[in-house]
């Protein structure tokens, strides 16, 4: 059943090429019937996996024989709390993109090619289909921000592109190691990932090859310095893309660096830990810093993300569960948020005050004239901070725990980040919102002319989203449960194959 | 020589015989019953002879099993040698239907015999198993090719082409006989095996050396690899369409296939045993050739403005790929995976290679030339042949659910066993994928063209005419309409090469099992 959350997708996808002419303008229903159906897969499928379980197979059958390669599909805790991420995610963009009036066949085709790549990198358990599906993203992410997109687009596009691909290159060696260490060692599945766990790389290599793999995928997850595709990347995308390239195209690179990385070289992760942590700390802080001082609204949103992204690292090198935990949760949890405040910012303010200029937007009372846009914006930002009762809150504290309980140092300088991530959303909510225009300037007597009111689809998905946002900040254990026994599984692992 | 003999030649022969029949027979015909006929009937019926021609080929390919070496050790027929003609049949058969549009020549019989006849060379070199045989085959295809080269008489690029077409590979020639003369003169035999026996156990001394660097020179030209490389942008640009997609896939793969047939056969100890240190000394002037092919073809590509120089440029990178194969089928133990994943690149790469240039057919007739910007719109004129383009290029830069990214894969991780204990391979491997990159960005600023720029030009019509410098007086006239230029044989022949190349890329073993399983038959 999960398995078909891609086949779905990959099936939208042609339906969508394929879809008549005649029928392009509900392109935008046909194409949220397959998220939906994706959505449901994914829930319904996933009751099959109960917290604390094994590994839970779904599909294995032999694909390449010739070299060993399987299509192995499986789920456990880190992967299934991701996947219907993706559902929620991919639904709630479709309602975003309910406005796009330039050839939407193709664009909901690339968007569901897109979404069918994202399950299929979370659900492989076979590095080379990992690396297959996360590869196929790569072109559908392209075309959507050349095409559609809006500032800089092409180059936007360019750039989110080759530091893609570039990054692809740094993994393809990694692969291409881990793939020949196990042919040496006989297996006949030498990429299947439980295999690898079990029987690790000698810690020299290991030492060496965690980096490849874990810079390679962490360029998608915004690993600081070489983040900068992502603001340009979401400045340029229109709205679903960068909903879904904040919300889940970089969890692909954080949950690559996940599975290739940290749970098949634990020894390298031990090596290289004070640098990851130091870039991670850095991109934190740094994100944060640059997005307070941006003059465009998405600018800020972008920035932002680098900086959220750098907490899901910062877990990710703790080697411990409580941070590694914490990494999966702020997964979900920004995916949210995030695809929250791009919904807020590229749909509800850009088009229809098509400025994002703070201060423009400081002169146009879009706190009275969009008062849904406004709230929204205030409930996103709440959870962005990390306040309490949002998912944020526990997700960003799990890790801080998990960096003290590594490098207190970190733990310290994090702290940092936070008030500035409580600043820049500050700043950006009064500008955009609660600024009234001085009196006089302008000329303004004119009553401005009204905005398109808030649509249905958009109030259905930013509910979505914050409904999904603030459970998850109540609740936590619904998905820590799932995700706490599968991080404590591979450290156990991580530990047995040599990790001190 | 007896009856007998000869028949059983013959029937070994059997797929040669076939085409070079279909080359004489369209020669026949067109001098004949099509005499005076109008022009397009003329191709149409040299066509459909041609591509009975092979279909018989093919068929007698499939259905008779035969394995031996005939004419004294010559001509060695195995399950392998059949699987990679049936490869080259194939394109051949694509090659002639791009053909029926090409409206340059009035000698469209002498056109498709010549063209039936390279693929007999081909066919010939990938069957040779003495150093004669070599020669004979690549001085086949070559011959037949300068003058297809050159056939577009009305045209000054085409001539300049074909000179230095004729003129580089005169001069390979000339240095790959040489070679065999030395090697023949070091061992006192030219047949392969016989060359591998005497070779074996001998010190590397300057006059092997010799003989296998001045050998290389011939294969080096026909896998335009760099320094041999210096004819491939014009003859990419200036060859009839149809003869540069032979000259960019039939003859890549019989190329790559006699190199590595003869690295296998003649140079057996090359592994292990001779080499201490580094490998012996002929594997590092192919990592130096790979080096460079790699490095000059990518770098070179980013700066073309054509696109059939640019399809040239990144066939010297691809060159320098494949060249990473051969290295791995000197050093590794087991040379199956080594030799399958040389094939299996070749042969991917030749599908995308051709399929490319369906495209340059229609941009060419549209344009009349191949400049790059005259993809402006391909998207929305010409959706199929567009998406197919779409298909082929990013099958070449190696990207997922395409043929490209398994053949990449393969190839590198056969380089990487290959080389376990030397470090020359794993730079190599490293090189090829920091280049990658490269080559993925002057692809997508291909189809960047044909996607992207068309909806730059329709939302602001004032920046479209800046963007688009085209050359033709008609070429905005027809954004949205259909196009006429637009012809079903190309696009169906694109169709056909994506829908291999997509299916190869989901389901790589469905040429790798067969791949292999031949392989083990073919026991060299």
């Amino acid at each position: 059943m999960l398995a078909w959350t891609i086949y779905v997708s990959f099936a939208g996808a042609l339906a969508l090429l394929v879809w008549p002419r005649r029928w392009a303008g509900a392109a935008a229903w046909g194409a949220l019937g397959f998220a939906v159906a994706g959505a449901v897969c994914g829930a319904v499928g996933g009751r099959a996996y109960q917290p604390g379980d094994e590994v839970l197979t779904l599909v294995r059958v032999p694909w390449v024989p010739a070299l060993g390669l399987e299509y192995h599909l499986a789920v456990d805790g880190l992967n299934l709390p991701l996947v219907w991420l993706t559902g929620l995610a991919a639904v709630a963009g479709i309602l975003f993109s309910w406005n796009v009036r330039e050839a939407p066949r193709a664009f909901f085709a690339l968007y569901l090619a897109l979404i069918g790549g994202v399950y299929g990198v979370f659900l492989s358990f076979d590095l080379f289909l990992l690396f297959f599906f996360y590869e196929v993203a790569i072109i559908p992410k392209y075309f959507l921000i050349a095409r559609w997109g809006s500032t800089r687009r092409e180059y936007g596009a360019m750039k989110l592109a080759l530091y893609s691909f570039g990054g692809s290159a740094l993994v393809f060696l990694g692969v291409l190691v881990l793939y020949g260490h196990g042919e040496a060692a006989g297996a006949e599945a030498p990429l299947d990932l439980a295999a690898l766990a079990r029987n690790p790389l000698p810690p020299d290599l290991q030492r060496w090859v965690f980096p490849l793999i874990f810079v390679g995928f962490g360029v998608l997850a915004g690993l600081w310095p070489l983040h900068t595709w992502a603001p340009t990347g979401h400045v340029a995308a229109p709205t679903a893309a960068s909903m879904l390239l904040a919300g889940v195209v970089m969890k692909l690179g954080a949950y690559g660096a996940l599975r290739a990385g940290v749970a098949l070289a634990p020894a390298g992760v031990a090596a290289w830990q004070g640098v990851f942590l130091a870039l991670a700390v850095t991109g934190i802080v740094y994100g944060g810093l640059v997005a307070l001082v941006q003059r465009d609204f998405k600018f800020v949103i972008g920035y932002s993300s680098v900086s959220h992204m750098g907490f899901v690292l910062l877990g990710l090198v703790t080697l411990n569960p409580l941070g590694l935990g914490g990494a999966v949760l702020q997964m979900v949890s920004h995916g949210l948020i995030a695809g929250l405040l791009f919904a807020v910012v590229g749909r509800m303010v850009y088009d229809r005050a098509h400025t994002r200029e703070l201060d423009e937007l400081a002169g146009l009372r879009l706190a009275r004239r969009l008062p849904f846009a406004a709230v929204t914006f205030t409930l996103a930002g709440m959870a962005s901070m990390g306040l309490p009762g949002f998912s944020g809150f526990v997700a960003e504290l799990s890790v801080l725990v998990g960096a003290w309980e590594a490098r207190p140092v970190a733990a310290v300088v994090t702290g940092v980040g936070f008030v500035i991530g409580a600043a820049y959303i500050w700043r950006a909510l009064q500008k955009a919102f609660a600024e009234e225009p001085e009196p006089g300037a302008g000329g303004d007597g004119a009553a401005p002319a009204p905005l398109e009111p808030i649509t249905l689809p958009e109030r259905v998905g930013a509910g979505l989203l914050l409904a999904a946002t603030v459970g998850l900040g109540l609740f936590p254990g619904v998905l820590m449960d799932y995700i706490l026994p599968s991080v404590r599984g591979l450290l156990a692992t991580g530990q047995a194959g040599g990790l001190p | 020589m007896s009856t007998a003999q000869f028949v059983a030649w013959l029937k070994l022969a059997g797929p040669e015989v076939w085409i070079t029949a279909a080359a004489l027979a369209v020669l026949l015909v067109d001098l004949t019953a099509m005499r005076g006929a109008p022009a397009r009937a003329r191709r149409g019926i040299a066509v459909l002879v041609s591509l009975v021609g092979c279909c018989g080929a093919s068929l007698y390919l499939v259905q008779v099993p035969v394995q031996a070496v005939a004419a004294g050790g010559l001509f060695a027929v195995d399950p392998l040698t059949q699987l990679v003609k049936l490869g080259l049949v194939g394109l051949t058969a694509l090659t002639a239907a791009l053909s029926f549009e090409a409206d340059h020549t009035e000698h469209v019989g002498e056109h498709l015999a010549l063209l039936l006849l390279a693929t007999v060379g081909l066919m010939i070199m990938t069957s040779a198993a003495d150093l004669v045989m070599v020669f004979l085959g690549l001085e086949l295809a070559g011959l037949s090719l300068y003058p297809l080269v050159a056939l577009n008489k009305a045209s000054p690029r085409a001539t300049e082409a074909a000179l230095k077409y004729f003129f580089i590979g005169a001069t390979a020639a000339a240095f790959t006989l040489m070679g065999f003369s030395f090697l023949y003169g070091l061992t006192g035999t030219t047949n392969l095996a016989g060359i591998a026996a005497a070779l074996h156990g001998r010190a590397p001394d300057p006059l092997l050396a010799l003989a296998l660097g001045l050998s290389l020179v011939g294969f080096g030209f026909k896998a335009a690899a760099v320094p041999f490389h210096l004819w491939a942008p014009d003859a990419y640009q200036g060859a009839p369409t149809p003869v540069a997609a032979l000259i960019a896939s039939g003859s890549k793969l019989a190329g790559f296939f006699l190199l590595g047939r003869f690295v296998v056969m003649a140079m057996p100890e090359a592994s292990h045993t001779a080499a201490p240190a580094g490998g012996p000394d002929w594997t590092r002037v192919v990592a130096a050739l790979a080096l460079a092919s790699m490095v000059v073809g990518n770098l070179a590509a980013l700066a073309q403005r054509d696109f059939r120089r640019l399809l040239a440029y990144s066939a010297v990178a691809h060159a320098g790929y494949l060249l990473l194969a051969v290295l791995a089928l000197g050093g590794a133990a087991d040379r199956t995976a080594a030799l399958a994943a040389l094939v299996y690149y070749a042969f991917t790469y030749a599908l995308a290679g051709l399929g490319a240039f369906a495209a340059a057919a229609h941009l060419e007739r549209r344009h009349g030339d191949s400049g790059l910007d005259g993809l402006i719109g391909l998207g929305q004129r010409a959706p199929w042949l567009a998406g197919g383009l779409a298909v082929f290029l990013l099958s070449l830069a190696g990207l997922p659910p395409l043929a490209g990214f398994p053949a990449k894969f393969y190839v590198f991780a056969a380089a990487l066993e290959a080389g376990a204990g030397a470090r020359l391979p794993f730079w190599l491997v490293t090189t090829a994928l920091a280049l990658s990159p490269v080559g993925f960005y002057y692809y997508l600023r291909v189809l960047k063209q044909v996607y992207v720029a068309t909806a730059d030009g329709a939302a602001t019509p004032a920046t479209g005419a800046e963007t688009s410098r085209e050359p033709a007086a008609g070429g905005k006239l027809s954004l949205d309409t259909p196009d006429r230029a637009v012809s079903p044989v190309e696009t169906g022949v694109a169709l056909l090469a994506a829908a291999g190349v997509l299916a190869l890329g989901v389901f790589p073993e469905w040429l790798l099992g067969p791949l292999q399983a031949a392989i083990r038959q073919a026991g060299w």
